[in-house]
């Protein structure tokens, strides 16, 4: 595929895009998504949260699942970052800490693919956080 | 903070919280001038001259969460280590800018880093607000602004996947274009 350079190779782009997105729509609704949330305040940046963050709108999409990829801000967990909240439809959100974009790959192949819980997870009671 | 885009990344937060609907980010590289100086302006809630005096102190956040705030400070820090400074303007009602110029040459002077990562990054995760990004080679220009992108995709939205992707993509060729 050739590189989008400038606007209009992103114009080209578009019937594709409108393709991809309501092939998707058919399946969704939004509570019934996987919803990812990557801490990105400055402590978060500074440990990685930026490549994590990547890899998950990358890779969610391509291993085809319906997922929201969104940035949060510091829980407080500064010495745990980068951490990233996980909610699979229907359960309570789990806060992983420590994630690199291996541990990224695991927490998609086990955890929000099979439900299966993997190492690292924060073991505090926390709210979602509206605000950073 | 590892590189100047990475910076950016964690100072345009800062933006998004003071509620800005436009957020225009420049890095001007001159290396005729040995200057490299990135600004971060936006149209925000701003803030009075006491809190902009005291958020260069690692000790002052607005957060809840913890008592730190590391933000501008580490990017203060950043810009003096490299033989530069930081200025910060800003008014109740007025937005706020944040100009950090470097030594171009300067060995301690972060590199640019994954700035079209960035700036594609930002646009995706807050499709509300407008960015613009310029960045400046000597004497031309590459301007990246989001309400042209959304003017051509419509009801496409910025936070699709593969838009971010297609962003990135073409920031990246025409910032390392300019160099060339």
């Amino acid at each position: 595929m050739a590189k989008v350079k400038s606007l209009a190779d992103l114009k080209k782009m578009k019937e594709q895009l409108q393709s991809d997105i309501s092939l998707r729509e058919k399946s969704e609704h939004p509570e019934g998504m996987v919803q990812v949330k990557v801490a990105m305040a400055t402590c978060g940046i500074a440990s990685g949260a930026k490549d994590v963050m990547e890899f998950f709108t990358g890779n969610l999409q391509k291993r085809n699942v319906d997922a929201i990829v969104t940035q949060t801000g510091c829980m407080g967990y500064c010495y745990a970052e980068p951490t990233v909240e996980v909610k699979l439809p229907g359960q309570d959100p789990v806060v992983y800490g420590f994630v690199d974009v291996k541990k990224a790959d695991e927490i998609i192949e086990k955890y929000i693919k099979q439900g299966e819980l993997v190492d690292g997870i924060i073991p505090v009671n926390y709210e979602t956080i509206d605000k950073k | 903070m590892k590189d100047i885009a990475l910076h950016i990344l964690d100072i345009a937060q800062n933006s998004v919280s003071a509620g800005a609907s436009l957020i225009v980010i420049e890095t001007v590289e001159k290396p005729s001038a040995d200057t490299l100086t990135v600004t971060i302006s936006d149209n925000g809630c701003g803030m009075d001259s006491e809190t902009v005096r005291k958020v260069t102190d690692p000790w002052f956040t607005s957060r809840t969460t913890r008592r730190v705030g590391l933000g501008i400070p580490l990017f203060m820090q950043s810009a003096v280590q490299a033989g530069g400074n930081l200025d910060i303007s800003s008014g109740p009602g007025k937005g706020t800018k944040i100009c950090a110029v470097f030594c171009h040459s300067h060995i301690d002077r972060p590199p640019k880093g994954d700035i079209a990562g960035v700036i594609s990054m930002l646009a995706g995760a807050n499709p509300l607000i407008d960015f613009v990004y310029r960045h400046v080679y000597e004497d031309i220009e590459y301007r990246f602004d989001t309400r042209e992108v959304k003017k051509i995709l419509e009801d496409i939205p910025l936070n699709e996947p593969s838009v971010i992707g297609y962003m990135k993509e073409m920031i990246g060729e025409n910032i390392s274009g300019l160099e060339g």
